[in-house]
């Protein structure tokens, strides 16, 4: 299936500061995926292209097939955005922002539109300048969720929402997934990330770093061992793919943890066995794990 | 009123070094803006009018009720110095932006920081209550100190005595002063710094009309006169039988309204105005379906208080032609005067109130195309067109309602005037001649629009350069008479190729000119707008 979203090479600078910089990024048709990167990173930059709200300096981008900047009208019919940063116009209602919008768009759901509001409980008579944080954002939801659309893009979707409101955001996500759109989603939120997407792209200083299914990217890095062992594994330190071999020998049993290089893990496990094993317990390494990691690595690149 | 403690001031002196770093480009084109005005009229008024006998031939045309509406009470004119002149016909367009730049300069430091939620973020911090407000009226002291010290020296290098000098730019920064003061009051009123500026901005014309009256009626002003913050440096009479007592009446505006707005402030939270939000309706009327829908509802209520503004102003203009007929059968030289023109006076007046009204209709429009800029800075205009809206469709709409908002205001202000006249000895027939006269200034005004929008096609974040092109048809349309000018410099302005009265005069080609000017200045705003990035903050 073509993908509904596909960027190569794109580059977007500002004056002297360069936003992007060679940034590759693809979402197939009817997945949800994850954008992360930290702030400056470039994330608002390549979803304003996606939008032809910014121009390009060079690069290749195609959104639902089409050119963002050239067919930029007809595509939006088919897309809907969330911004970030949610600025609402300060006299109009809620809901009218939501009817603006929609109407803007074209098509718009009435009873989608309602049952939105109910599920996020947001009171739409409320004035733009009135609305906290969380509320504008989701304004911005409701609109854009309300809409038939192939694809969302959604940028940090869920800054300033309560737990409560999150789990309902999710369960949109999934939903949308089901009826088979796309979604884009940036986001700070690696628990969410890794809950609701198929595919991570990491991006930093405008260039994707990481990207994948998450399976894939779980496989370029480590799990994380913790045995109950009744002899001393003396020989597992020097296994290639061990890494941070630590003992508890405080308990009346010998507890031991590290971590494991995911290519080298059947040879581990074998290994592990001779030691009389009592407990095991493995746990793939997080997004968080993957984020810090990616992120350290570069940091330690980018002082040396 | 509370007393203010020192506590209550904590971090004023961060929070002025902070505004005049904030304004420094601003101030300074304000404050040098108006002292080049003193400046360029000390220097040119002597050599147009070089001889005693010249200026007496001036204030011969100054008697005329149209002129005094538009100058001032008219002292001195049987001895018309140098003085005297620029008192008469100068302060008064050098007092009304002292009083913008202050109205502008509180809102900016007050109002629009509570708007935004700095001042949140501001007062969190170790700030005193009665701070903000406090440090932006010591701003407002600071500039308003350098337009009087700026427009006396001018005066001082015409070789001007120097105590009325001194006056005449104590007067002008009082006048200033006084409506910084109205303006912290406004500033309480109402959540939006906008609403607050123009709320004073009202205050600012109806001090115009009042004196406008005033000194119509009866030489050297009436009580309406005094109403008018306007009014009292004139009638500080320098250059003439100086007293300084009227510039008092400044002190004490700003003393009354200082402690209201002190009073008020610490009685309300900080971000609220004194009316509370009200409940809006949970689901958009029909009409806020399209970006015209959605122009027409940004600035309705804008619109709305510029047509009662300018017909509440226009009315009393239009009424003083009967003076002006009732001067002409008095005094037939100053017909002759006129009709050297070869203009009827009665007719030359309806032209320059219709002048008088574009260009505040000018004024308008320009605020109506600049609203483009700051619905693109707050995000807004990223939110529409990331829905099926083209960026040609959005520019149009938006430029569109300022067209057709500019046109109903100048029918307005020309029934306003028709109205006045028609209500004296002028015939009911005026009321339709001056709406179709002053609406002939329509190509004009848009032309001034077109400036903006193509500015901010091309440069949004230079567009407010659009008010150059208002400030320099105001400049010349009014004082171009005065300074005896070239024609080309007066040519220059967009205003300067319209008669509104008699109507069979109207002149055609130049309309349409204009016309095709002011489309092609909004093409380049539209095609630059379609090819740009879209900026947000």
């Amino acid at each position: 299936m073509p993908a509904a979203l596909e960027i190569s090479q794109l580059h977007k600078s500002f004056g002297q500061v360069k936003a992007l910089d060679g940034l590759d990024l693809s979402v197939p048709t009817g997945q949800v995926a994850g954008f992360l990167g930290p702030n400056g990173a470039g994330k608002s930059t390549t979803i304003r292209v996606l939008l032809g709200l910014l121009r390009a300096d060079s690069g290749d981008v195609s959104v639902l097939g089409k050119h963002p900047w050239i067919d930029a009208v007809a595509l939006h019919r088919r897309l809907a955005y969330v911004p970030g940063d949610v600025s609402l116009w300060p006299n109009l209602t809620g809901g009218e922002a939501i009817d603006l919008l929609s109407r803007l768009r074209g098509g718009p759901d009435k009873a989608r539109k309602n049952e939105l509001l109910e599920r996020f409980e947001l009171d739409p008579t409320k004035k733009g300048r009135t609305y906290s944080k969380g509320n504008r954002q989701k304004v911005a939801l409701v609109a854009a969720l309300a809409a038939d659309v192939e694809l969302l893009v959604l940028d940090e979707p869920t800054s300033g929402l309560d737990p409560l409101m999150e789990t309902v955001f999710q369960d949109c996500i999934g939903e949308a997934k089901k009826a088979g759109r796309a979604v884009l989603l940036s986001s700070h939120i690696l628990a969410e990330v890794e809950k609701l997407c198929d595919t991570v792209t990491i991006i930093r200083n405008g260039r994707a770093v990481q990207s994948g299914t998450l399976a894939e990217l779980r496989h370029l890095t480590r799990t994380t061992i913790t045995a109950t062992l009744d002899h001393q594994p003396a020989a597992l330190a020097a296994l290639g793919g061990v890494h941070d071999l630590r003992y508890d020998d405080s308990q009346a049993t010998l507890a031991v943890t590290f971590d494991v290089d995911a290519d080298e893990m059947p040879a581990v496990i074998r290994q592990l066995g001779q030691f009389g094993v009592r407990t095991l317990h493995s746990a793939p390494p997080s997004l968080e794990q993957l984020f810090l990691r990616q992120y350290g690595d570069d940091l330690v690149g980018a002082d040396s | 009123m509370n007393s203010v403690m020192n506590e209550d001031l904590t971090a004023t002196g961060t929070l002025v070094r902070f505004a005049l770093r904030r304004d420094r480009v601003k101030l300074p084109i304000w404050i040098g803006a108006i002292g080049l005005g003193m400046l360029y009229a000390v220097s040119a008024l002597p050599t147009v009018y070089s001889t005693p006998a010249e200026r007496q031939v001036r204030a011969g045309l100054m008697d005329s009720p149209a002129a005094k509406m538009m100058s001032g009470p008219g002292y001195g004119l049987d001895n018309y110095t140098l003085g005297a002149m620029i008192t008469n016909e100068m302060v008064l367009y050098l007092a009304i932006p002292a009083a913008m730049m202050s109205i502008f300069l509180i809102t900016r430091h007050t109002r629009a920081e509570e708007e935004t939620g700095r001042a949140e973020l501001i007062r969190s911090t170790v700030v005193g209550r009665y701070a903000a407000t406090t440090a932006a009226l010591i701003v407002a002291v600071i500039a308003n100190t350098g337009v009087a010290l700026l427009t006396a020296l001018a005066m001082l290098s015409g070789d001007l005595p120097a105590t009325d000098s001194f006056a005449v730019g104590a007067g002008i920064g009082l006048t200033g002063l006084s409506f910084a003061g109205i303006a912290v009051v406004t500033s309480q009123l109402t959540e939006h710094s906008r609403a607050a500026s123009s709320l004073a901005m009202a205050a600012v014309g109806a001090a115009f009309l009042l004196r406008a009256i005033g000194d119509v009626s009866r030489p050297g002003g009436n009580l309406l006169s005094w109403l008018s913050p306007l009014a009292w440096t004139q009638q500080a009479r320098p250059f003439v039988d100086l007293r300084w007592w009227p510039l008092l009446l400044s002190v004490a505006v700003l003393v009354v309204t200082v402690a209201i707005g002190y009073a008020v402030s610490v009685r309300r939270d900080v971000g609220a105005g004194l009316l509370p939000p009200r409940l809006g309706r949970a689901e958009a009327a029909p009409s806020l379906s399209t970006p015209f829908g959605l122009a027409v509802r940004q600035q309705r209520a804008g619109l709305i208080g510029w047509a009662i503004g300018l017909f509440v102003f226009a009315v009393p203009m239009g009424s003083l032609s009967d003076s002006v007929i009732d001067a002409v059968a008095d005094n037939p030289q100053l017909g002759e005067v006129f009709t050297a023109n070869g203009q009827d006076p009665v007719d030359a007046f309806y032209s320059t109130m219709a002048l008088f009204f574009a260009l505040l209709v000018g004024a308008f429009a320009v605020i109506s195309v600049l609203r483009l800029r700051s619905e693109e800075r707050t995000g807004h205009t990223e939110a529409a067109l990331a829905t099926s809206v083209a960026r040609r469709h959005w520019f149009f709409a938006w430029v569109g309602f300022t067209t057709l908002a500019s046109a109903a205001l100048l029918m307005i202000s020309g029934v306003g005037v028709g109205l006045g006249a028609a209500s004296g000895a002028a015939g009911p027939s005026t009321i339709a001649e001056l709406a179709f006269g002053t609406l002939a200034f329509l190509p004009a005004v848009m032309v001034v629009a077109g400036v903006a929008a193509a500015l901010f096609g091309v440069r949004p974040s230079v567009s407010a350069l659009a008010w150059i092109v208002v400030g320099y048809a105001v400049f010349f349309g009014m004082f171009g008479a005065l300074l005896d000018l070239p024609d080309w410099i007066k040519d220059l302005s967009p205003f300067a190729h319209t008669t509104a009265a008699p109507l069979a005069d109207l002149p055609v080609v130049p309309l349409l000119v204009l016309t095709g000017l002011a489309a092609g200045l909004a093409l380049v705003g539209s095609t630059t707008f379609r090819h740009r990035d879209i900026e947000t903050t």
